[in-house]
């Protein structure tokens, strides 16, 4: 079931009516009941692997929690001195770790062998072709359950929190099983941890007009990026990308912006769609972008695009990759032998490759996105290279950079670099993608935009018109957004005003989006993780 | 990884409120209805702006929903697709005959879809024959949509339409956007032109009770050379419908009446041919197979047809309606009905349309070689 779709839209109306009908405390069961409904929509054969990773999630996260309070207890009545304490508690974090290990080889390893055998297979056909065996492994045809990635690390968030006694587990198999599976963040995110939702589950949440308007007006705003300005600028960039002999020169460049705004257009559209929806139900998922094209710097891209996919990240790679055994030794290592200033960037940098490299194959399984997330690595590893010739630089101009021009060219050099790094992703190798963006420069020409050139994009003078006036309102409605909340501002006008900007923007997607026979419905692009 | 600042997602505001609640709640309740209402003008309006209009090149569209204009009284009702209503004049019918029929045709109409217009027409009226053209017997499903479109937004809603567009809407059609075919014709809006504007709020006649007037001819050409079939057996759904279509009749008390176009092409099989006379011989019905007639209705494919042989042009068509009048006459016992003075005069105003029609399409051939509004401007 697409979030564009009659049977989505139908589904959810239904569910939000009878949602406020029944009394407050079966409401989880209903959103309980709706999710799996909904998981069952897309295949009944998928729905063993989420439910095997809620219940030995949900059974493990059981086990910690026990040891924890065991732990609690057991110093409590004997009255340990400090070094007894420290023993057996290292003891019993030990038998802990087991728990953990176990749990995430089970939830990461249903991930892995869904997603990433024909990866494995892929490559290990490449070698056995290079040994000159004449052998090879055929790839395997397993259906992707729906949302994987996102169930998957939203369990491992879970266990790793219990295990690190953030919070109590959840004693409750049901409400455990609809953290993990709650329909509207089930496709595409975001990401979100059982503290910020467990009490809004358990919750009794009673009709609330404002509160349900809020919701229906964020999800219209999704659909209003996601089918006027997404769906039509896909063919674009489908276009440029399937037929390279053509669309060279200027083509990738508009191929490339048109990209960077679809991307854009379609997730944080979803992401509109999905926390609308929660909002509806009176529950408040995470944000997941702010504003990430107003960004200095490819550092900062990357704190405000898929906030909680980066948060995820940190908190359970980045941070225990930096502080584990072997980068410890390493640190140790390199410090002695190369010296402190490579001694000291030794957990930054390896950190930060695990995380890219996880990133990266995280987008898709193929080495072009281990390679993109390699590439954003350098970059951002680059910045923090050059930051002290940054720093030195405005100490001696101080004061370049409160001016505006300096902040525009900042977001414009940071924009530019990251939808170059972006056309890795459909044009897959990074030969190709130089040799692309080579051809801008090297068969540079403004025929197309005068000869029809363009048009030949799949799109045609509406098409175009529609996805740049639909880019500017997206713009506008940013640049108003740093101050202050949007939705705020229109609730604060008179109902007339009001009744005007919504139900213009409702007819607007009614009218100009692209959905239905004729139009080529693409999937959400953040569906497949 | 660096420290990050999550946007907190955005609450609604609480507003105060200085009124009463009961004087807030009749507000707020009178300003939904006034929104509501401007909200479903606008869209009503958009919707009629957008639906196509079929009065350009492309008229079919418009053929069944002109039925739901006519007062309700004929004695045979025609059901099929091009080969009725390109091929069969109900004003030579009656002008000859004085029988009174209506063709409730469409392009490409399945055998299902006869079934269900054939309920809704029995919900107007009783007629006394009702005559089914066998040719979509072959097709078991749609081929395109535009066809269904064509047929079934026609109709008026009932239980049958719903019926219809559940039992032939292609997969990739939506019953609610039947329900609502703004959301089919939203994209639109880049072709409207006059005639969008035009046709607004009412549509011109296009039909003579469901007969659609071409008077421009174009010989017959080749044809590609028919292919060998591995099933000749009809779908299951079209003899499941007819057998359902005459049961209806049966139960109803109306003489069905199958018919077979004279066609060149596409080819009518020896063997479908067999299976349709032998339906018709098991349960005592009239078959009428114009192919093996030709001759005898007098039919002449370098004057007859507008479309190279595929369909008959007025003349093809008045010739055709000639030889079936006779035999519906006799075998069915349809009566003369002339005679009466207010079906006469309904009928007087029936002819006078068609002989405009036919004298306009005739003055147009004669002015430009072609009819400008069935031809592509390009």
């Amino acid at each position: 079931m697409l979030l564009v779709s009659y049977a989505f839209l139908s589904f959810f109306a239904l569910l939000a009516v009878v949602y406020y009908l029944i009394p407050g405390r079966y409401q989880w069961l209903l959103l309980l009941g709706a999710s799996l409904l909904f998981y069952l929509s897309g295949g009944w054969k998928t729905i063993v692997f989420i439910l095997v990773t809620i219940f030995t999630t949900w059974l493990l996260a059981l086990k910690l929690g026990k040891l924890h309070k065991g732990t609690k207890a057991y110093i409590k009545e004997h009255g340990l001195g400090r070094e007894e304490k420290k023993a057996y508690r290292a003891a019993r974090k030990k038998v802990a770790w087991r728990f953990l290990l176990l749990g995430l080889w089970i939830d990461v390893g249903i991930l892995a062998v869904l997603k990433y055998t024909n990866f494995a297979v892929d490559n290990i056909n490449g070698f056995l072709h290079f040994m000159g065996s004449g052998e090879s492994l055929s790839p395997v045809d397993w259906l992707l359950p729906l949302g994987i990635s996102y169930y998957t690390f939203q369990s491992v968030g879970y266990l790793i929190d219990v295990y690190r006694g953030k919070y109590e587990p959840e004693k409750d198999l049901g409400r455990f099983a609809l953290f993990v599976s709650f329909f509207p963040q089930l496709i595409q995110g975001p990401i979100s941890r059982f503290d910020e939702m467990k009490e809004q589950f358990k919750a009794s949440h009673a009709f609330d007009s404002r509160q349900v308007a809020f919701g229906l007006q964020r999800m219209l705003w999704g659909y209003f990026k996601k089918l006027i300005v997404a769906d039509r600028l896909v063919h674009a960039v489908a276009a440029v990308s399937q037929d390279t002999d053509t669309y060279r020169g200027i083509f990738v460049l508009v191929g490339m912006l048109c990209y960077t705004v679809q991307i854009y257009a379609d997730f944080s559209g979803g992401i509109d769609i999905v926390i609308g929806i929660a909002q509806v139900f009176g529950i408040c998922l995470p944000e997941n972008f702010h504003r990430p094209y107003f960004s200095k710097t490819v550092g900062e891209y990357w704190r405000r695009w898929h906030m909680s996919l980066m948060t995820w990240l940190r908190e359970y790679i980045f941070y225990p990759a930096s502080v584990c055994g072997p980068v410890t030794k390493l640190t140790r290592w390199n410090k002695k032998y190369l010296g402190e200033a490579i001694g000291r960037r030794t957990p930054v940098y390896a950190a930060s490759l695990l995380v890219w490299a996880v990133t990266g194959i995280w987008h898709g399984a193929t080495w072009g996105f281990v390679i993109w997330g390699m590439i954003n690595c350098f970059v951002l590893l680059a910045a923090s290279e050059l930051a002290p010739w940054q720093r030195r630089f405005h100490e001696k101009h101080p004061k370049i950079k409160d001016q505006t021009f300096f902040k525009i060219f900042q977001i414009g050099r940071t924009l530019l670099l990251l939808s170059m790094i972006q056309t890795l992703e459909y044009y897959k190798t990074v030969p190709r993608m130089f040799g692309m963006l080579g051809s801008i420069l090297t068969e540079w020409s403004l025929a197309p935009f005068f000869n029809g050139g363009l048009l030949t994009l799949g799109l045609d003078g509406w098409d175009w018109l529609l996805a740049a006036l639909g880019t500017i309102l997206m713009l506008m409605v940013s640049l108003i957004q740093r101050k202050g909340s949007v939705r705020a501002r229109i609730a604060a006008q008179p109902w007339a005003v009001r009744f005007l900007l919504w139900s213009g923007l409702f007819v607007t997607v009614l009218i100009f989006g692209a959905y239905g026979q004729g139009f080529d419905a693409s999937q959400f692009i953040y569906n497949q993780f | 990884m660096m420290d990050e600042k999550k946007d907190a997602p955005e609450q609604a505001p609480q507003r105060s409120l200085k009124r009463s609640p009961k004087h807030r709640s009749a507000a707020v309740f009178g300003r939904v209805v006034v929104c509501a209402a401007i909200l479903c003008g606008v869209l009503w309006s958009l919707q009629r702006l957008l639906v196509p209009k079929y009065m350009g090149r492309v008229v079919e569209g418009n053929l069944i929903s002109e039925y739901y204009g006519e007062s309700g009284d004929h004695e045979l009702i025609i059901l099929g697709d091009c080969e009725v209503y390109e091929n069969i004049s109900p004003v030579i019918l009656w002008e000859e005959f004085g029988i009174a029929s209506y063709i409730r045709g469409s392009a490409q109409q399945l055998i299902p879809q006869s079934y269900y217009l054939l309920e809704d027409t029995l919900r107007r009226e009783h007629p006394q024959a009702v005559l089914l053209s066998v040719a979509a017997m072959q097709e078991g499903e749609q081929t395109n949509e535009a066809y269904n479109r064509m047929t079934m937004e026609g109709m008026e809603w009932s239980r049958y339409k719903l019926e219809a567009i559940r039992t032939t809407g292609m997969e990739e059609e939506h019953l609610v956007e039947y329900l609502f075919p703004l959301l089919r014709y939203h994209s639109r809006f880049k072709e409207l032109d006059q005639d969008d504007i035009r046709y607004f709020w009412r549509r011109g006649k296009v039909s003579h009770n469901g007969y659609y007037m071409r008077a421009d001819v174009r010989p017959l050409t080749d044809f590609p050379t028919p292919r060998r079939r591995a099933d000749y057996r009809f779908p299951e759904i079209s003899t499941q419908y007819l057998e359902k279509i005459r049961a209806l009749c049966e139960e109803e008390g109306i003489q069905l009446v199958l018919m077979k176009a004279p066609s060149l092409y596409p080819v009518w099989y020896d063997q479908w041919e067999e299976q349709i006379r032998g339906y018709a011989e098991a349960h005592q019905l009239l078959y009428i197979n114009c192919i093996p007639a030709i001759e005898e209705i007098g039919l002449d494919f370098n004057e007859d047809t507008y479309d190279g042989g595929l369909h008959m042009n007025v003349y093809g068509a008045e010739k055709l309606t000639r030889y079936l009048g006779r035999i519906l006459q006799e075998g069915c016992g349809l009566k003369d009905l002339r005679g009466d003075p207010e079906r006469d005069a309904l009928w007087e105003e029936k002819s006078r349309f068609y002989r405009e029609m036919k004298e306009a399409q005739e003055a147009d051939l004669e002015q430009y070689g072609y009819l400008p509004q069935f031809t592509d401007p390009e």
